[in-house]
């Protein structure tokens, strides 16, 4: 089958790749372009691991044509930190230990990017229902909803 | 070895403090390495071929068509993967599930692989094989399966353990029985009696990073397999063998594991990705998809649990008894047994008698799942526990104070205990300000305990000192919630450096000696030891060199603090040396510094823990809502603090889950109708509370640093804890998990037609 020619921004920088018309974006970013922090744990939208934000919409990049990343930007977990220092929400959620084994970790800081870049002042509820699209099966959230909480008070400040 | 594991007080530096994980900034950055995120120059993508029937003859496998598709690269069936197991039932077992050798028994049962250019070519050449079945009536529900009139699984199985050997086979594998004293004459001294009969349903661990590893079998005999796993030496072991590998040949290195939960401690994929990868003569990489995932790997058992107790009506406990039916999937388990000994595991009790029954059934082979078997028992007898304390009409928490095991009770299971902390346990949640909080309508405050006995075991490491004086600490338990930290933590607490001179590291198979896997709340307790036991012994190496250094004899110098000191006044011009400077010097004074230990961990000290939750129902549609969650666990010592309570957290809310939601449905076909997570579904972040913990600190007397395991003990006391919040909130005593809505508005709707 023909490939599909896209270009594209992920995270900040233009790329261009050949995708299958039928390959998923988060196949696309793992598999050819070896951003391996976007995670695979369903493949039908319901974890959120591969979790990404498309034009300032955050999204399941399973659920994502490959080719439909054309003319867009794309942001991941790798695109995150600036050079060796690392965004707050990343900080935070070492610090507050809102990882056990992190395989979730990359959705969750994506989806909370995403979060707070619409609501800076999140309520605890707001935060609950705003990370529900993405599972953990470590922590209970309770960690995970303190460190997003104390990142946001970072990040008003800065 | 002489190695002390005793445990002596002392002030901690290290343990005890919450640093950083060292492998955090690479999980917070995409950086980290989990069993999908590898790759080899010229690898396959492999995939499976699974059943779609729950229980069908192979009359035969035609896998010409496929075979000949350009793109594929080799076709398996049990034929490429001969039987070599010389007569181990369980290893036969373990081939047998891995790919059905004459028999599907299960919706999922893997029955043909193929490795091919990609994974377009490989789901083509699947539908290409034709398989050809004859269809078996199939039993799912564990009652239903212990029936004589039941579809028998395995002919070949009588059961186990009855007086008189059976003379017909049955789906009943294994009849356990534990307990002492005598529990007629103890129900003949009772004022109240409880008696009633419980269900638990199938659930699986979730772990949100499905099955995943990378095979590459060289054509000179050696092999190499990339793959998350809580026990890389263990997939060695079974690899080799099911393979009929050296295991020296075959290098096993553990990914980063997306979780586990006793989940990823069975191969399934990995000797079929090793098969693919020799008939192939290339590297083959194999992940499971969820809906292989739920289908094929681990789920827990399904029960059904009868308990009877009795009390006096001062509230003593005269007798307990439980009969215990677990379902192991279509393989024998233990899994019973286990249940059966965890039960009354938490009272001091004169007569008690527990039964299990290990039952098959067409489900996926059952697998461990943190503290597997206890939180069911628990359900049963917890709850149980509530209703006699209620007739009693003692409050819950005294009722179980004044039964509760201590020091020097001889257990249901048979050991006398040691230092435990049930009691502490229920004194901290007697006194804590969540159960004096005021309750609103339509809502219900539920508390239980649990027990869970913890394992030790075979461990091994490395503890290597650079010439910098930085230490590389090697540990052969694999990683699956912070151990590396709790481990440097550990290591730099008897070397007495900082936690930051530590890097802590899981080898692989060729760079240690064999450890068990993590399993058992074992990863932190036995590794802790056995870095003690390596540190102390790279301390002695330190005390020689120093000694040398000064030219003075090795007795008269100790180690403290980071430092090699004289001791004597004759030596009082000597100063101190610290780790960095002896390091430094090494070269010089006979080479490389490191401290090796092998050992085996015995003495896990065994974990108690009792939980508080609010919990309100509605009773138009029987929907809950957790309100709030207070965990209390004896930890022993708590190396890092943060990470025990977020395995108090973690357990918890998966516990939350298996009350109120999860559950495996099949349908009469004997399919798993939910094999997704918008079906099954795990609790997400707006079903839940923050989850309060108090860490208690016991000290066990068998771990240097008082340590116990902290993993698994928070999963089992929530399913009672919650259902005995539901029944206080609905006033209806639910005997049936998961409470969801339906099962919840039914109890609600029997009750008010009486």
């Amino acid at each position: 089958m023909a490939g599909v020619a896209v270009s594209t921004t992920i995270n900040g920088d233009s790329v261009e790749y050949l995708c299958q018309p039928d390959e998923t974006l988060l196949d696309v970013l793992r598999d050819r372009l070896g951003l391996t922090g976007v995670k695979e744990g369903c493949g039908t939208g319901d974890c959120g691991a591969c979790s990404i934000i498309l034009d300032d919409r955050l999204v399941c990049s399973c659920l994502v044509l490959g080719a439909e990343a054309e003319g867009r930007r794309v942001e991941t977990v790798e695109g995150m930190a600036h050079g060796d220092s690392l965004h707050p929400l990343q900080q935070k959620f070492l610090e507050h230990a809102a990882l056990q084994c992190g395989i979730c970790t990359p959705g969750f800081l994506i989806a909370a990017k995403d979060l707070l870049a619409k609501n800076p002042d999140p309520t605890e509820e707001e935060i609950r229902f705003g990370l529900a699209g993405n599972l953990c099966r470590c922590t209970g959230y309770d960690k995970i909803v303190r460190a997003v909480q104390d990142a946001a008070n970072v990040m008003k400040g800065a | 070895m002489n190695f002390d594991p005793r445990y002596s007080t002392r002030n901690f530096a290290s343990v005890g403090t919450r640093p950083i994980r060292p492998d955090g900034v690479d999980k917070v950055t995409g950086r980290a390495r989990y069993g999908a995120d590898f790759n080899m120059a010229g690898q396959l993508v492999g995939r499976v071929l699974r059943s779609p029937h729950a229980h069908a003859t192979i009359r035969k496998i035609d896998t010409s068509k496929a075979e000949k598709l350009p793109g594929v690269k080799a076709v398996i069936t049990a034929a490429d993967l001969p039987d070599l197991t010389d007569g181990d039932a369980a290893m036969y077992d373990i081939l047998d599930n891995c790919m059905a050798r004459t028999k599907a028994l299960y919706d999922g049962h893997a029955v043909a692989a193929v490795a091919a250019v990609d994974v377009r070519t490989a789901r083509q050449a699947l539908k290409l094989i034709e398989v050809d079945y004859e269809l078996l009536p199939h039993v799912t529900d564990v009652d239903e399966a212990m029936k004589h009139s039941a579809p028998l699984i395995n002919d070949a199985i009588f059961t186990e353990g009855l007086e008189e050997k059976p003379v017909k086979p049955s789906n009943v594998t294994k009849r356990s029985q534990f307990g002492h004293g005598d529990v007629h004459q103890g129900f003949g001294h009772a004022d109240f009696i409880v008696e009633r009969s419980f269900k638990t349903e199938q659930t699986h661990q979730g772990y949100i990073e499905p099955h995943a590893c990378v095979a590459s079998v060289s054509s000179d005999g050696t092999a190499d397999l990339w793959v998350c796993t809580q026990g890389h030496f263990v997939y060695r072991q079974h690899c080799a063998q099911l393979l009929g590998m050296e295991a020296s040949k075959l290098r096993v290195t553990s990914s980063e594991i997306g979780g586990g939960f006793g989940g990823k401690t069975h191969v399934w994929a990995e000797p079929v990705a090793l098969a693919l990868s020799r008939k192939a003569g290339r590297p083959v990489k194999l992940v499971m998809t969820r809906d292989e995932v739920f289908r094929a790997s681990g789920p827990t058992s399904a029960t059904s649990i009868d308990v009877k107790i009795g009390a006096r009506k001062d509230g003593t406990i005269t007798a307990a008894e439980a009969t215990l039916r677990y379902s192991c999937g279509p393989y024998p388990g233990s899994w019973a047994e286990i249940g059966a000994m965890t039960a009354f595991a938490c009272y001091r009790l004169e007569n008690v008698k527990t039964v299990g029954y290990e039952v098959l059934v067409n489900r996926p082979k059952t697998a461990a799942y943190r503290a597997p078997s206890a939180p069911m028992a628990a359900f049963a007898v917890e709850s149980a526990v509530d209703e006699l304390a209620k007739e009693i009409g003692m409050d819950p928490v005294d009722f179980r104070i004044k039964n509760a095991a201590q020091e020097g009770t001889r257990s249901s299971y048979g050991p006398v205990y040691g230092p435990i902390g049930i009691g502490p346990t229920l004194e901290a949640v007697k006194n804590h300000p969540h159960m004096k909080a005021p309750l609103g309508k339509n809502q219900g405050r539920g508390m239980a305990c649990g027990f869970w006995f913890n394992f030790g075991g075979q461990t091994c490491t490395d503890l290597n000192i650079g010439m910098d004086g930085s230490v590389s600490l090697a540990v052969g338990t694999v990683d699956v919630g912070g151990s590396r930290a709790s481990l440097s933590l550990v290591a730099a607490e008897e070397l007495g450096i900082a936690y930051e001179q530590v890097k802590a590291i899981v080898a692989d198979t060729s760079s240690l000696g064999y450890n068990d896997m993590t399993d058992g709340s074992r990863g932190t307790f036995s590794s802790s030891m056995a870095t003690i036991s390596a540190a102390r012994n790279a301390i002695k190496i330190l005390r020689e060199r120093a000694a040398q250094m000064w030219d003075i004899a090795v007795d008269d110098v100790v180690w403290e603090q980071g430092h090699a000191v004289a001791k004597g006044e004759k030596h009082g011009n000597l100063g101190k040396l610290s780790l960095k400077e002896i390091a430094a010097a090494s070269g010089t004074t006979g080479g490389p510094i490191a401290g090796h230990s092998e050992l085996v961990a015995d003495g896990a000290g065994v974990s108690f823990a009792t939980h508080i939750c609010d919990i309100e129902v509605d009773p138009e549609t029987g929907a809950t809502r957790v309100l709030r969650y207070t965990v209390v666990q004896d930890a022993g010592k708590a190396v890092h603090p943060t990470y025990v309570e977020g395995q108090y957290q973690g357990g918890a809310a998966q516990g939350i889950g298996w009350a109120l939601n999860e559950e495996y449905i099949y349908g009469k076909d004997g399919r798993l109708q939910n094999p997704g997570f918008l079906d099954y579904r795990i609790p997400v972040c707006s079903d839940l509370p923050m989850i309060d913990t108090q860490i208690l600190e016991i000290p066990n007397p068998n771990h240097p640093y008082g340590v116990r395991g902290v993993g698994e003990t928070s999963i089992v006391p929530p399913l009672a804890a919650i259902a005995n919040a539901v029944s206080n909130a609905a006033g209806v005593r639910m005997a049936h998990i998961p409470m969801s809505p339906p099962r919840i508005l039914a109890a609600i709707e029997a009750e008010r037609a009486g």
